[in-house]
Order: structure tokens, then sequence, then C-alpha cells
């Protein structure tokens, strides 16, 4: 009973084999058995999971907004969610004529499928791990943009303009904030000297990678919240704008999925970013004891989602010319020279026996210094540029 | 027949009927969609052959950059989706013997040639050390950082290339706004 | 050697197949009486007007390979991150420069305006 408390995780596990071994099956059926429960256990538990998370969310916004949020529908509003559900599965599944019907009813499972595949890789505390995979930190820049392509195929597969519009945008701002992602993933690769997701928590032993690359910490965030399409990011699926984008012709619960995919996904961003940069399950005693890490993990990752809900709440919507030039023109140069300092900060402090985390930081403040100056720089030329186009229209006016 | 037997076959199977389905649509979006699956296909038999950073970078570059670039590009012509017709000309037979000639002549060639030693090459099993390898390899003086460096060049001579074969495009929207 | 993926593979079918289970539940519990103006486009209320497939703007292409250039990029750039630790000073530097020749393919095209939305 004393290793049940100490690792309930591996307990479980060798004991689901025991006893499937006890049947009378052979070594690999009782691992790919095992591994099928895995599977559907941390499927569901993910999407279940979704429950509780619109209605925190419902609740922390409506805070923010001085509301209550839902408070009838069982203590707290707990169950509103649940009531949503039942609502729209009685919806009639209302396909538009014309719609190509294949790729129209695939797009909402590719959505929840690449969001639910992300978890294969989040160790969750040092024995639960689905999947340890050398090549933890590119799956998931490939998983994840398994997304894109479901909401281009539902933009495609609509038989409506707006759709399609409202899908090609959508896909042109996620392609375009997946380069930064990209470039800030590497950081942490870079740091710990492995691809794989459970070596690049082990690594972070004395130092969250936090402390050490705030720039590329901040900028995996940003776009990470750009990437999933949540507010302040969220032009495309604001009512007033294209008609709700490229769901306009779903109903029912295949709505419900990509509306499902969306707020697992600013979910399982939180993870990322908890166990990439902030250590994941590491804390004092989580080796010996892996609930404790397991723990950990939940508190840091629902940290970082509590801050993704404020900034929902604190931030006014930016606007799509705005999206882009701040993606191409500010956070894809800074996260380059991120990378840059990071690969230079370290070597040099190596050679030069310098303490490595004040070098980093050093280089760190000084990469945010240049940023600051050049977006100093850029509103100047802003403001002058619209102060001559102001003159040459004034001065048009009286003669005209 | 082991199970991987079973699997690789499955895959090949699926991978060609979709490279089939690409040259046989008759709209060009339906065309991108099943390129989109023969790739796939082709990362999965990377997997099978334990290649696992190579099926990653196929799914991250092929399918989530290349894909959605073919299907924005098929979307920028007109009448794309109507589809343009016959996709099998009327000289088919031509084109089919032809395709006949050279493979018989590819066979031959290829069943001349010594077999040296009849050694599969070694997969490495370890894939941390061959990531390793390939890092130190890419940026060694005495390896492959010429092509290293030389592959930047090319990824800039190509947007510099695209940008200024659609720079039309964008003088005649900024005619337009006037 | 293959089992990391089996459970990948595994969690893949299962994240289609659950959503899968749910729609069907949908389909079984939602009334099912079609008609024309229901199944008609969407328009804000009003007729259609021409053809559905419009013609994209050149700015989304542009968009597009600017990304392939840079996922390409950063996938050269793995292998080297990975192999971060056993390399020299000058091995990094020379990673700088391939970076520093894609910023200026970057910087280009911002000068070319053609970072611009529509």
């Amino acid at each position: 009973m004393d290793s049940f408390w100490i690792d309930p995780f591996s307990f479980i596990g060798s004991q689901l084999a025991a006893w499937l071994t006890g049947l009378g099956l052979a070594e690999n059926w009782v691992s790919l058995i095992l591994q099928l429960v895995g599977a559907l256990a941390l499927g569901t538990a993910v999407l279940m999971l979704t429950f509780l998370l619109i209605w925190a969310e419902r609740k922390i916004v409506a805070r923010i907004q001085d509301r209550l949020g839902p408070n009838r529908v069982g203590p707290y509003g707990i169950f509103q969610t649940v009531a949503d559900l039942l609502k729209l599965v009685t919806k009639e599944l209302i396909t538009p004529e014309g719609a190509d019907l294949l790729p129209y009813n695939l797009a909402p499972l590719l959505a929840v499928m690449s969001v639910v595949g992300l978890w294969a890789v989040i160790p969750m505390a040092p024995t639960l791990l689905g999947a340890d995979i050398h090549v933890g930190v590119l799956y998931i820049v490939s998983v994840g943009s398994i997304g894109t392509l479901g909401i281009l195929l539902a933009g495609l597969s609509s038989n409506n303009k707006y759709a399609l519009l409202g899908a090609f945008r959508t896909v042109a701002l996620m392609i375009s904030y997946a380069v930064p992602m990209a470039l800030a993933l590497l950081v942490p690769v870079l740091l710990a000297g492995s691809m794989s997701m459970q070596e690049i928590v082990l690594a972070q032993k004395g130092l969250p990678f936090l402390l050490l690359a705030p720039v590329a910490a901040l900028i995996f965030f940003v776009s990470s919240i750009a990437e999933v399409g949540r507010a302040p990011f969220d032009l495309l699926e604001a009512e007033s704008e294209i008609v709700a984008g490229f769901h306009i012709e779903y109903s029912g619960l295949k709505f419900g999925m990509f509306f499902v995919a969306e707020f697992l996904h600013a979910f399982t961003i939180s993870a990322l970013t908890a166990v990439l940069f902030m250590g994941g399950w590491r804390g004092p005693w989580a080796e010996q004891y892996t609930a404790l890490g397991f723990l950990y993990f939940l508190v840091k990752t629902s940290l970082v989602y509590f801050v993704v809900i404020w900034i929902r709440g604190s931030f006014p919507r930016i606007r799509i010319d705005q999206m882009n030039a701040l993606n191409w023109k500010l956070i894809t140069p800074v996260a380059l020279a991120g990378l840059v300092v990071t690969a230079v900060a370290e070597k040099v402090a190596l050679e030069l026996g310098a303490p490595r985390l004040l070098t980093h930081l050093a280089g760190n403040a000084l990469l945010i210094f240049a940023a600051a100056a050049g977006l100093g720089a850029y509103a100047r030329a802003a403001r002058r540029r619209s102060e001559l186009l102001a003159k040459a229209s004034k001065a048009e006016a009286p003669a005209g | 027949m082991t199970i991987l037997q079973i699997i690789f076959l499955l895959t090949a199977f699926l991978t060609l009927l979709a490279a089939l389905r690409v040259v046989t649509s008759p709209s060009m979006v339906h065309a991108a969609l099943w390129l989109i699956l023969a790739l796939a296909g082709v990362a999965v038999v990377f997997i099978l052959l334990n290649a696992t950073f190579l099926a990653v970078v196929q799914v991250a570059v092929y399918i989530d950059a290349i894909a959605i670039m073919i299907i924005i590009v098929v979307m920028l012509t007109r009448g794309a989706v109507r589809g343009q017709g016959h996709t099998v000309s009327k000289t088919w037979w031509a084109a089919a013997l032809s395709a006949l000639v050279m493979l018989t002549g590819l066979l031959v060639m290829l069943l001349q040639a010594p077999v040296r030693g009849a050694l599969p090459p070694t997969l490495p099993l370890d894939q941390e050390a061959f990531l390793e390898r390939l890092g130190q390899a890419l940026v060694d003086v005495n390896q492959y950082i010429l092509p290293f460096e030389v592959a930047s060049v090319l990824l800039v001579a190509a947007m510099v290339g695209a940008i200024i074969v659609a720079w039309p495009l964008f003088v005649r929207r900024g005619e337009e706004e006037r | 050697m293959l089992e990391p993926w089996i459970f990948i593979a595994l969690l893949l079918g299962v994240g289609m197949l659950l959503p899968g289970v749910a729609i069907a539940a949908n389909w079984l519990l939602s009334p099912k009486k079609p008609n024309a103006i229901k199944q008609s486009t969407y328009e804000c209320g009003i007729e259609t007007v021409g053809e559905t497939y419009v013609q994209l703007k050149g700015a989304y292409y542009i968009y597009a390979l600017i990304f392939v250039v840079f996922d390409i990029e950063a996938v050269f750039l793995f292998p080297w991150a990975v192999a971060y630790d056993k390399l020299q000073l000058y091995m990094v530097l020379e990673a700088v420069l391939f970076i520093v020749i894609l910023a200026a393919g970057l910087a280009y095209a911002w000068r070319k305006g053609v970072l611009e939305w529509v």
C-alpha cells in the first residue's frame, strides 16, 4: 500500500499489467491493451476537463466585468456547461446544399484530434507521460498545425463565400503566428540539449527556463494565444465580423466540437508553457512522491490559464492589420534576436566563466531595450507620416 | 506476416490510392486534399522505418506549410473548383506507351547494376545520438556547413523571387485604392 | 522503439473517435426536417450573389510563402539546437549567420511593403 502513495501511476499501471498477464495474454497484447486504456483515459479526461474550463472562464471573465456569471444551474452554476451541451445535442444538423460532404464532416474531427494529440507528449508527473518520444517539441509544432488544416477544410467545403474568406483569414493569421512560436520553442531545446519534453523538464533542475529566457517565454505565450484565436486576437470569431467566420454553416455538436477544441487548445498551451518554461512537475519532493508532481503541474498550468483568461477580460480586440503588423514587424524579429542572444550568451558564459543566469538576464534586458527603442522609432515615423498626410490634405482643402 | 508488414502494406496502398486520386481528380481543391493524405501516408512510412525526426519534419513542413500554400495558390486562380473538364486527354494511349517504354528501360538498367554486398543499410536505433550527430554535422567545417549556409541563401532567394513575381498584384491593388 | 508511436496513433484515433461518437449522438437525438430555405447558403438573410469561390488576394500567398521559408529554417535549426551542448563558439556563430541571412530576407519583404495587410 506504501508504493501506491509514493507513485500511484506506476502502481496502477503495474497492477493492471499483472492482472492482464494473469488472464493469460501475451506480452505484446498486454502492453497494447494498457496503451489503449491509457489513450482512452487521457482522451476522455481531457474532453471532460473542458466542462470545468468553460465554467471557470465564464465565471472569471464575469467577475472581471463586474457581474456574476452563470449561477443558476447547480451550485455556483457548475452545471451550466452540461446544460449547454444538452441543448446543443438536440439541435438539428443542417447541412448546407452544395457542401462537400467528406471534408465538411471531417473538419471538426480534425480540429479536436489535433488538440487531443498534443496531450500525448506532455509530462504530467515523473512517471505519467503518454509517449516519451525524442522529437517531442517538433511533434508539438506539427500536430498543432493540423488544426489549421481542419479550419481550412471547414471553410473550403461549406459552399459559402463568407466561410471561405473567414477561413482563409484565420489560416493566414494562424500560420503567421506559428513562425514566432516555432522559433521560441527552439530556446528550451537549446538550453536543455534535447527535444524530448521529459528531458526539458528534467533539465530545469535549478532554474526554470522562465528566468533564463524570459523573452522567449513571453513570445511563446503571446504567439500561442494568437494561434488559438483567443482574445485579444479573436477578430475572426467576433459576431460582427464576417458573420462568425469559418463555422457559419455548422450547427449542433459539429459547432460544439470547434468550440471545445478552442477552449481545450487554450488550456493545452497553458500546460505547454508551464512544462517548457516553468518546470512542469518540478517542485519540492516531486521526484519521490509523483502525485505531488502532478499537483505542481496542475497548479502551474492553472496559473498560466488564469493569466490567459485575465488577458481576455482586460484587452480590447486588435484589428487584423494590426495583428499582422505586430507579428511580422515586432514579434518575429524579436524571436529571431532572442534565439541569437540566448545561443551566444550561453556559450559566452561558458567560455568566460561568467555566472549563467546574470549573462542571460543581461542579454534579455538588452534585447527588450532594443525592441522598445525600435518600437519608439517606428511609432515616431508613423506619427510623422500621418502629420505629413494631414498637412497635405489641409493644404489641398482650401484650394479645392 | 508480422503486424509491421501489414501496417506498411495498408499505408502504402492508401498512399498510392491517394496519389492516383491527386492526378485524376477533376477539381483542383480535391486534388490538393488527396495530396495531404498521400503526404500523411509517407510520414507513417517514415515512422515505420524508425526515422521519427523525418516523420515529424514531413508533417511539419509538407502538410502544415506546403499543402496549405498549395491550397492557397489553387484558390488564387479562377475556376479552381468547378474543374477543367476532362482530366484524361485524347492521346492517353501515347502517354501510357511512352511511360511503359521508360519503365522497361529503367528496369533493365537497374537489373544490370552490380549488387553491392547485399547488406541492408543500418538504421540508427538511438534517435538521441542521431539528432546530435546531425546537428553537429550541419555546422562542422568538414561536413555540411556549406550546404547549410547555401540553403539559407536559397530560401531567401525563393522569398525574393516570390515577392518580385507577386509584386504586380500589390501595385495594382494600390492603384485601385486611389 | 515504436511503442510511444503506438500510443500516439491510439490517442489520435481516440481524438477522432470521441467527437465522432458525440456527433453521432447528436444526429440520433436531433429532429431531421430539411427544407430548401434552411439549407440555403447563409448570407445575413439575403440571397447569395455571385459565385461561391471568390478569388483571393495575393497577400495570402506571400504570407504562406514566408511561413514555408521560416518553417524550413526552424526545422534546420532544431538539430543544431539539440547538438548545442557539444558545439564550440564558432559553430554557434555559423548558425547565427544562417539566422541573419533569413532575417535579411524578412527585412527585404518589409521594405518592399508586402507585409501590409489588405
